[in-house]
C-alpha cells in the first residue's frame, strides 16, 4: 500500500474529473482551500492542450467498459460464491482429508457441488416458464425500489429509507385492499395509489428534514426505517384489529391477504405489477433526461452550489426527488401486497429495502441498469431457495454474500482488474466514483 | 503591519442579528416549550405521588424496591425545564459546549418525569417498580459506545465509517467462535476485536487503495458481514456430521461475569453501576478517555485529524496521508469489533443471526450527535443504551404504546440531527478518497 | 544552498506540462519564476517538493542528485514552500499548525510549540499569536504563519507560490522586506508570480515560463512590456479599448447592507452603492473583506441580515436567485468550478443551466432537446468556446473556456445588471482579452456592470469608478484615474480624508 500505487488513478484522471471538494460551511472558510481557480497550474494546462483525449469516443467505450467490468464482477462473485460452496459441502471437506492421497476426488466433488448448485439456480429462475415468471414476479419490487434509491442518488442523497418506504406502503396498500369495500375496478387502484402515497409520504419526511434543517439522509433515514418497522408496523400488528388475521392471535401476528379484487391480474403467471415497475423504469428515464425536473435533478447532484447560483432551490429538489423515491418504493410494496396477495407481517419486507440500494448501485444509478440488476437480483433470490433443495444442499446465504460482492466489484473497476490480471489503463469513472465527488 | 489588520469587533458592538441565531432561539423555544408543557401536565395528572423504585436492575436480598415521594422530582422537573424556557425565550442559552449541558438538564427532566408519571397511579395487583435504570443502561453500552469510539476515530481521520454495524456483527461472531474454540472469554474479546479489524481491512482497501465511494463500501460490507455470518453460523456442522466441533462450538465458556470493585462499588446509586461490571464494561468505561487523549494530545492524534481536516496540508509537510488513514481505520475497526463482543461474550455467550440488530447504526448517529467528538459521541451512546435499557424495563405497565417506547431512540435522533444537530461541522475532508494532484 | 533543476519533464498522458527544464538557484538569491496561468509553474514546483514525480530529469542540491518521494524528502532536504492555496488546517491553532509533522514526541507539547513560534515570530518579526486558531486569522496573518512553517523547517530554499494574489499593496511590501531579510541570512527564494511588477521590485534573476518551457531569462531592469511579451508570446494589449460612458439612471442599489455568516461574524457591514445603466462600476480589495458575500447577497444567495437590495425601485433582498435571474440580472461567480458550470454536465447543458426553465428551452414539464441544442451550436460559435462538441464535460475543459461558458451563458439574454466576480481568474490571456471586451459592449449597450476583483489591474482597465473594500465596509468610492499607491492604502483600511464622492 504504498503511496506511489495512489498517484496513479489520480493522473490518468486528472482533467476531467471535478475536484473532490468540501461541502458545507467549511468550504467557505478563509484557509483560502475551496478558493477560486483552486486548479490553475498544472490542470488547466493539461485541458488546454488535450481537449479531445477524453471526451472523443467516450460513450461508446464507456458503454462497453461498464458492460465488461459488471460481467467481470459478477463472474468473479460467482467464482467466490462457488468457492464457498464447495468448501462448505461435507463431502468436499471430507475429500480435503485425503488430498495427497487422491487429489482428484476433491475436484470432481467441489465440481458436482458447483454445478449442482448453480445448476438448481438457473433452472429454478429460468429453466422453466414458470421458473421466468416467479423471477419476474421476484424482480419487480427490487427493480421499482432500486429504481427510488437510483433516482436519489442522482440528486446527490442516499436513500437507504427504502426498506421504511416499503413498509409504509405495504401497510396502506394491504388497509385499503381488506377494510375499504369498493367495487373491483376502484378496489385495485385504490390500493396500489394507497401504497404509492404512504411511500411517498415516507420518503418526503426525509427529504423535508433535509432541505429544512440539513439533517443528513443517511440518518434520517435510518431512523425513519426503525421507526417504520418497530414502531408503525408492530402497531399495526399488535393494536390494530383489522390488522390481525382471525385465527393467529397468538402465532406470529400477520394481516390477512388483500382480496382478489384487489389484486393485480396475472398472465401466465406474471402479475400486472411486473409491467408497472417496467412503465416505472421508462418513466423515471423520461424524468431524468427529458424534463426540467430531471435537469435540476441531476445538476443538484453534482454540484448543489452551481444549482443554486442558478436559481435552482435544492429543498424543492431534496423534496420532490424523495418523495418520488418513497413513491417508487410504495409501487414495490404494492407488488408485495396486490402482486403476490402476501399477508403483512413483521418480515414480509425481509430485505428488499436493503437490497434496493444494491439493485441501484449495481444499475450505477441508470433505470435500464436498474431493471437489469433487479432482474439479476430477482433470479438469484429465486435460485437461492433452490440451491438449498437441491442435493447440494447448499446455504441460499451465498446469494447474500455473491450480491454484495457483486457490487463491491462493480464499484471497484480498479479492483476486479487487478483481480482478473487485465490492468487496462482506464480511471476509475464508476458510477459510484462520481458520486462521491459529486 | 499589525496595525492594519485589527481583530473581529466584539460582540457587544454587534447590533444586528443573525436569521440563524433567531432561528435557533425559535427552535429551543418550541422544543423546550413542549417539554415543558408535557412535563407540567404530567405533575398535575400524578393522583399518588408515591412510587416504588429499586436500586438494582433485579431485586436481591440487598436491595428491595422501596417507595418514595416521586412528585417532588417531577416538580422539580418542572422547575427546570421551565427555567430553561425562560432562558431560551430571553435568548440566554450558551452558543458554544455548554449548551449541550442545558439540553442534557431538559433531557432529564423529560426522562424523570415521564418515568416517574409512567409507574405512578398503576391499577395493577402487583405493582411495578422503577428500576435504577443505570446498572443496565452501561451494561447495554459497549456495543454503542465502542462503536461509535470507532466512527469517531474513522471520520476525523477523513473515512466515512457506516460498517460499524458490520463490525460489531463479525465481532459478535468471531467472539463466540473464537471463545469456544479458545474456550476463554479474553481470545474471544481479542478475536472479536479482530474479527472488526477485518471489516476495517476490507473497508481501507476498498475506500483507500480504490477509491470507492465509503458509503457505498459501508452498505455492502453490512449485507456481506450479515450474509457471512449467517452462512458461517449454518456451516457450524451438527452432532452427526462432526461431533467434536460440535461439542466445542455448542459450549462456550460462561459469559464474562461482573467484577466488583471494592469501595467505589459501595457507592449509592451510580456505584453498582459502573463499578459492578464486566471487563468489557471497564474497557467501554475507559475508552472514550483513552481515545480522548490520543486524539487531541498525542502526535498521532494531531496527525489523524489534520488528515481529516486538510489532508493535502498534511501531505505537504510529509505526514503520509493514507497510511495515517489506514491506522485510524484499523483501530477503529478493532475497537468496534470489541464492541461486538457484547452480544456474544459479554451477555448470551451464543450468537443469533442479526446479533446487533442495527445498533451499529444508532452509533453511526452518535457519532454525528456528538459532533465528531469523543466525548460528545459517548454521551449519545450512553443515551441510546438508556433508551435500550428503558425498553426493557418498561414493558410490565402499559400506561403509554409499547411501540412509542420503542421507537423513542429514533425519534430523538430525528429531533436532535433535524433540530439542533442539523448543518454540523463535519470533518472537512470526511468521505474524500485523497488522491494527488 | 544551491539547487539545480536539469532537464525536468513532467507529462500527463500526452501533454507535457514541464517540458525539460533548466534552472539553477544560486544561495541566497531571489529567482522569480514568471509566467501566465496554465504555463506549468505549480507543475514544476510540486515537483521540487515531492508532490509529483518527474518524468524524467533530475535535482540537484549542492552538486548532488536528490530524489523526492514525498515532501517529507524535500523538506528534510531543506527546502520550504509557502503554497499558493494555504496548507494550514483551519481548526487547528497556529502552533498545531507549525508542529504537525515535526511534533519533536508521541506527546504533544503545545507549550515548547508555542514557544517556537514566538521565537521565530519574533526574529523575522512576523507578529503571530501562537494560539490563535487559523480560521479566525486573516488571510495576510495565514500567510505569515505559512511562512513561519518553513522556517521552523529550517529551509534553505523557499519556494513561494504566487504569494501577493491575497495581500494588500502595503503587506506585500512587508513580504518583500522579509524576503529580503532571508535572503541575507543566505537562504535562496523561488519567487513565483505573474505580476511584472512584484518581478522587478524584488528579483535577482528572472526566468520566464511558457507552454511549460523555459523561453528565457531577463534582468529586472527589463521593462514591463518586454517581460510581458515573454510571458505571453505576443505582444499584449494591457489596456482595454473603451470609450467614455454614458451613465444612466440607478439599476441596482445596495442599502445598509449587513450580512452575518455562518460562523456569526459579521462580514459585511453597513454597504451602501448604486449600480448606474451604462457604467462599470468596480469593487476593490484584497480578498476575504467581504466582497464574496456582498456579491451572494445582490443575486439573492445569501439573505443579508440588515438592509435592502433594490433593483429599479423594487427590494429583491428576499427574492432569491430564481426570482432575480428572471429579473434580469446576469451573474459570473467568483468560483466557477464551484458555483458556475456543473463539471460532469456538458457544454450544451451548462449552457443553459440557468435558462432551462424559461418557455424557450421548455415547455411544461418537458425540456426542448431541439432548442437547447440549437443554442448551444450558436453560442459555441459567437463565443469562439473550443470544446470537441457540444456533449463535451465542460468540466474537462480548459479554464479559459470554462469561463467562456460561464461568460455566454449569462450574456445570452437581455440583461439589467451584469455582476461578474473575478470574471478573468485563472484565464489565459487571449481569453482575458476577450471576455473584458464583451463586458465592455454589454456596458455600451446600457446594462449596468459591477466587477469584483481583487486584481487592481483589471479593476483599473475596466471600471468608470471604483468602490474600495477593507474589513466589510465600503471605505470609498474613488473614480479610475486615482493614484495606485491611493488606492492600495484604501485597500488596507486607510480613511479617505476627502469625501467619499467620486
Amino acid at each position: 500500500m504504498s503511496e506511489k500505487d495512489d498517484k496513479v488513478p489520480a493522473e490518468e484522471s486528472s482533467p476531467a474529473e471535478s475536484p473532490a471538494r468540501t461541502d458545507g460551511p467549511t468550504a467557505s472558510s478563509t484557509s483560502g482551500e475551496g478558493e477560486p481557480g483552486a486548479k490553475s497550474g498544472s490542470e488547466d494546462a493539461t485541458a488546454t492542450k488535450s481537449p479531445e483525449t477524453k471526451p472523443a469516443g467516450r460513450s461508446s467505450s464507456a458503454l462497453v467498459d461498464t458492460v465488461l467490468t459488471t460481467a467481470a464482477a459478477i463472474f468473479l462473485a460467482l467464482v467466490i460464491g462457488a468457492v464457498l460452496m464447495a468448501l462448505s459441502n461435507q463431502e468436499v471437506i471430507d475429500s480435503m482429508g485425503y488430498f495427497f492421497v487422491y487429489p482428484w476426488d476433491f475436484f470432481t466433488r467441489s465440481f458436482d457441488v458447483v454445478t449442482t448448485s448453480y445448476g438448481a439456480l438457473l433452472k429454478a429462475s429460468l429453466g422453466s416458464g414458470e421458473a421466468v415468471s416467479h423471477t419476474l414476479n421476484r424482480a419487480a419490487p427490487l427493480i421499482c425500489a432500486g429504481l427510488g434509491v437510483s433516482l436519489a442518488f442522482r440528486s446527490g442523497l442516499f436513500n437507504i429509507g427504502a426498506q421504511g418506504q416499503i413498509i409504509l406502503g405495504t401497510l396502506a396498500a394491504s388497509y385499503v385492499g381488506f377494510t375499504w369495500d369498493l367495487p373491483a375496478v376502484l378496489l385495485l387502484p385504490t390500493s396500489v395509489l394507497a401504497g404509492i402515497l404512504a411511500g411517498a409520504l415516507w420518503g418526503a419526511i426525509a427529504g423535508l428534514l433535509k432541505a429544512a434543517t440539513g439533517a443528513h439522509e443517511v440518518i434520517s433515514t435510518i431512523m425513519l426505517n426503525s421507526i417504520a418497522a418497530s414502531g408503525i408496523l408492530a402497531y399495526a400488528l399488535g393494536e390494530m384489529k383489522s390488522f390481525q388475521r382471525p385465527g393467529d392471535e397468538l402465532g406470529l401476528p400477520q394481516s390477512p391477504p388483500v382480496p382478489d379484487s384487489a389484486a393485480f391480474p396475472e398472465v401466465f403467471g406474471v402479475h400486472l405489477g411486473v409491467l408497472l415497475a417496467i412503465l416505472a423504469a421508462v418513466v423515471v428515464w423520461w424524468l431524468l433526461t427529458r424534463s426540467t425536473l430531471g435537469f435540476e435533478l441531476r445538476s443538484v447532484g453534482a454540484n448543489p452550489d452551481a444549482s443554486r447560483t442558478a436559481g435552482m432551490s435544492t429543498g424543492k429538489v431534496f423534496i420532490l426527488t424523495m418523495a418520488i423515491a418513497g413513491a417508487l418504493s410504495g409501487l414495490a410494496a404494492t407488488m408485495l401486497i396486490n402482486g403476490d396477495q402476501a399477508s403483512n407481517n413483521a418480515s414480509l419486507v425481509g430485505t428488499i429495502g436493503f437490497d434496493a440500494i444494491t439493485v441501484a448501485l449495481l444499475g450505477r444509478g441508470t433505470p435500464l441498469g436498474s431493471v437489469l440488476a433487479g432482474l439479476l437480483f430477482g433470479a438469484l433470490a429465486v435460485g437461492g431457495g433452490a440451491m438449498q433443495t437441491s442435493s447440494a444442499g447448499t446455504a441460499p446465504e451465498i446469494v447474500q454474500v455473491v450480491q454484495g460482492l457483486i457490487v463491491l466489484f462493480v464499484a471497484a473497476p480498479a479492483a476486479v482488474r487487478w483481480l482478473v490480471r487485465q490492468r487496462r489503463k482506464e480511471p476509475t469513472d464508476t458510477f459510484a466514483a462520481k458520486e462521491a465527488t459529486a | 503591519m499589525s496595525a492594519t489588520v485589527t481583530p473581529e469587533a466584539p460582540a457587544a458592538e454587534r447590533p444586528v442579528r443573525d436569521r440563524a441565531d433567531k432561528l435557533r432561539q425559535i427552535k429551543l423555544v418550541v422544543t423546550f416549550a413542549i417539554v415543558f408543557g408535557l412535563v407540567l401536565w404530567m405533575a398535575i395528572s400524578i393522583d399518588n405521588s408515591d412510587v416504588l423504585f429499586l436500586n438494582a436492575a433485579s431485586p436481591d436480598k440487598d436491595h428491595q424496591p422501596e417507595a418514595f415521594n416521586g412528585l417532588r422530582l417531577v416538580w422539580v422537573a418542572v422547575a427546570v425545564s421551565g427555567i430553561a424556557l425562560l432562558a431560551a425565550a430571553a435568548n440566554l442559552v450558551p452558543r458554544n459546549g455548554w449548551a449541550l449541558l442545558v439540553y442534557l438538564a431538559v433531557g432529564l427532566s423529560f426522562y424523570v418525569a415521564f418515568t416517574v408519571w409512567y409507574y405512578a397511579d398503576q391499577d395493577s395487583a402487583v405493582e411495578a417498580w422503577i428500576t435504577n435504570p443505570l446498572p443496565s443502561m452501561v451494561k447495554y453500552s459497549p456495543p454503542l459506545v465502542l462503536g461509535a469510539l470507532a466512527g469517531v476515530i474513522c471520520e476525523r481521520a477523513g473515512v466515512i465509517n457506516i460498517a460499524i454495524e458490520a463490525q460489531l456483527v463479525m465481532g459478535a461472531f468471531f467472539g463466540y467462535v473464537i471463545s469456544s474454540l479458545a474456550y476463554s472469554n479474553g481470545a474471544g474479546m481479542v478475536g472479536a476485536a479482530l474479527a472488526g479489524v477485518l471489516v476495517a481491512l476490507v473497508l481501507g482497501l476498498f475506500s483507500l487503495r480504490y477509491h470507492v465511494d465509503q458509503v457505498v463500501v459501508g452498505v455492502v460490507l453490512i449485507a456481506l458481514a450479515l450474509g457471512l455470518t449467517t452462512f458461517l453460523l449454518g456451516q457450524i456442522p451438527t452432532q452427526q456430521e462432526n461431533e467434536s466441533l460440535n461439542t466445542l462450538l455448542s459450549d462456550p465458556p460462561d459469559p464474562l461475569t461482573p467484577i466488583e470493585i471494592p469501595g467505589l462499588s459501595q457507592i449509592p446509586v451510580i456505584g453498582r453501576a459502573l463499578f459492578n461490571q464486566s471487563i468489557l464494561v471497564y474497557i467501554t468505561l475507559l475508552a472514550p478517555i483513552v481515545v480522548w487523549f490520543l486524539l487531541y494530545q498525542t502526535r498521532w492524534g494531531l496527525r489523524v485529524r489534520s488528515v481529516g481536516e486538510h489532508p493535502k496540508a498534511a501531505d505537504t509537510v510529509g505526514i503520509k496521508v493514507n497510511r495515517v488513514r489506514w491506522q485510524a481505520v484499523l483501530l477503529g475497526g478493532g475497537l468496534a469489533g470489541l464492541g461486538g463482543a457484547f452480544y456474544t461474550v459479554g451477555s448470551s455467550g451464543s450468537f443469533t443471526d442479526n446479533a446487533a440488530n442495527g445498533q451499529g447504526f444508532m452509533a453511526l448517529a452518535a457519532v454525528i450527535m456528538g459532533r465528531w467528538h469523543p466525548i460528545g459521541a459517548t454521551m449519545a451512546a450512553f443515551f441510546f443504551a438508556l433508551t435500550a435499557a428503558m425498553k426493557d424495563d418498561f414493558g410490565l405497565v402499559t400506561k403509554v404504546p409499547s411501540e412509542l417506547i420503542a421507537v423513542a431512540p429514533y425519534l430523538a435522533t430525528l429531533i436532535a440531527v433535524a433540530g439542533f444537530v442539523g448543518r454540523v461541522r463535519t470533518p472537512a475532508a470526511d468521505g474524500q478518497p485523497y488522491v494527488k494532484d | 544552498m544551491q539547487l539545480q533543476i536539469q532537464g525536468l519533464t513532467r507529462r500527463f498522458g500526452d501533454f507535457v506540462a514541464n517540458d525539460a527544464i533548466d534552472l539553477t538557484i544560486e544561495p541566497g538569491e531571489i529567482h522569480c519564476l514568471l509566467g501566465e496561468n496554465g504555463a506549468g509553474k505549480s507543475t514544476l514546483m510540486n515537483m521540487l517538493y515531492g508532490l509529483l514525480e518527474p518524468s524524467a530529469g533530475q535535482i540537484l542540491l549542492d552538486g548532488k542528485p536528490v530524489h523526492f518521494n514525498t515532501p517529507g524528502d524535500a523538506i528534510d532536504a531543506g527546502i520550504g514552500m509557502v503554497h499558493q492555496h494555504f496548507m494550514l488546517v483551519p481548526v487547528f491553532t497556529v502552533a498545531e499548525n507549525v508542529m504537525l509533522g515535526r511534533e519533536g514526541g508521541p506527546i504533544l507539547n503545545r507549550k515548547a510549540a508555542g514557544q517556537r513560534v514566538r521565537d521565530l515570530s519574533d526574529r523575522y518579526g512576523l507578529h503571530v499569536d501562537p494560539k490563535a486558531l487559523v480560521e479566525d486569522i486573516p488571510v495576510g496573518v495565514q500567510q505569515r504563519v505559512e511562512i513561519l512553517k518553513a522556517l521552523a523547517n529550517e529551509a534553505k530554499v523557499l519556494i513561494l507560490d504566487e504569494p501577493t494574489a491575497v495581500l494588500t499593496p502595503q503587506e506585500i511590501d512587508e513580504l518583500m522586506e522579509i524576503m529580503r531579510q532571508l535572503k541575507a541570512q543566505g537562504t535562496s527564494i523561488i519567487f513565483i508570480t505573474h505580476k511584472l511588477r512584484e518581478v522587478k521590485a524584488v528579483g535577482d534573476k528572472i526566468s520566464v515560463i511558457r507552454r511549460g518551457k523555459i523561453v528565457g531569462t531577463a534582468d529586472p531592469s527589463a521593462s514591463e512590456a518586454e517581460l510581458a511579451e515573454m510571458m505571453v508570446g505576443r505582444e499584449v494589449n494591457l489596456v482595454v479599448d473603451k470609450d467614455a460612458p454614458e451613465v444612466g439612471q440607478p439599476v441596482l442599489e445596495a442599502r445598509g447592507v449587513t450580512i452575518i455568516d455562518p460562523r456569526g461574524h459579521e462580514v459585511v457591514k453597513d454597504v451602501s452603492f448604486e449600480a448606474r445603466a451604462g457604467e462599470v462600476l468596480g469593487i476593490a480589495g484584497v480578498q476575504g473583506n467581504g466582497q464574496t458575500e456582498l456579491i451572494k447577497s445582490l443575486l439573492g444567495l445569501v439573505r443579508p441580515s440588515a438592509g435592502d437590495i433594490v433593483l429599479d425601485g423594487d427590494s429583491i433582498a428576499k427574492h432569491g436567485p430564481k426570482r432575480s435571474l428572471a429579473a434580469g440580472i446576469g451573474y459570473i461567480p467568483e468560483d466557477r468550478s464551484h458555483d458556475g458550470y456543473v463539471a460532469t454536465f456538458s457544454v450544451r447543458e451548462n449552457l443553459v443551466l440557468d435558462l432551462y426553465r424559461t418557455p424557450e428551452f421548455s415547455s411544461g414539464p418537458a425540456l426542448k432537446l431541439a432548442a437547447i441544442e440549437r443554442n448551444a451550436d450558436q453560442r459555441i460559435a459567437e463565443f469562439d468556446i473550443r470544446t470537441t462538441s457540444r456533449e463535451t464535460p465542460v468540466g474537462s475543459l480548459s479554464g479559459g473556456n470554462q469561463q467562456k461558458v460561464v461568460v455566454a451563458r449569462e450574456f445570452s439574454r437581455p440583461l439589467k445588471v451584469l455582476i461578474a466576480s473575478q470574471p478573468t481568474r485563472g484565464v489565459d490571456v487571449g481569453s482575458i482579452e476577450f471576455i473584458h471586451k464583451r463586458i465592455i459592449e454589454e456596458r455600451d449597450r446600457g446594462t449596468a456592470v459591477i466587477i469584483v476583483s481583487t486584481e487592481l489591474d483589471e479593476i483599473f482597465a475596466l471600471s468608470d469608478r471604483i468602490a474600495v473594500m477593507y474589513d466589510g465596509r465600503i471605505v470609498d468610492t474613488v473614480s479610475p484615474d486615482i493614484e495606485r499607491e491611493q488606492i492600495g492604502l484604501l485597500m488596507a483600511g486607510a480613511v479617505p480624508e476627502k469625501g467619499g464622492a467620486a
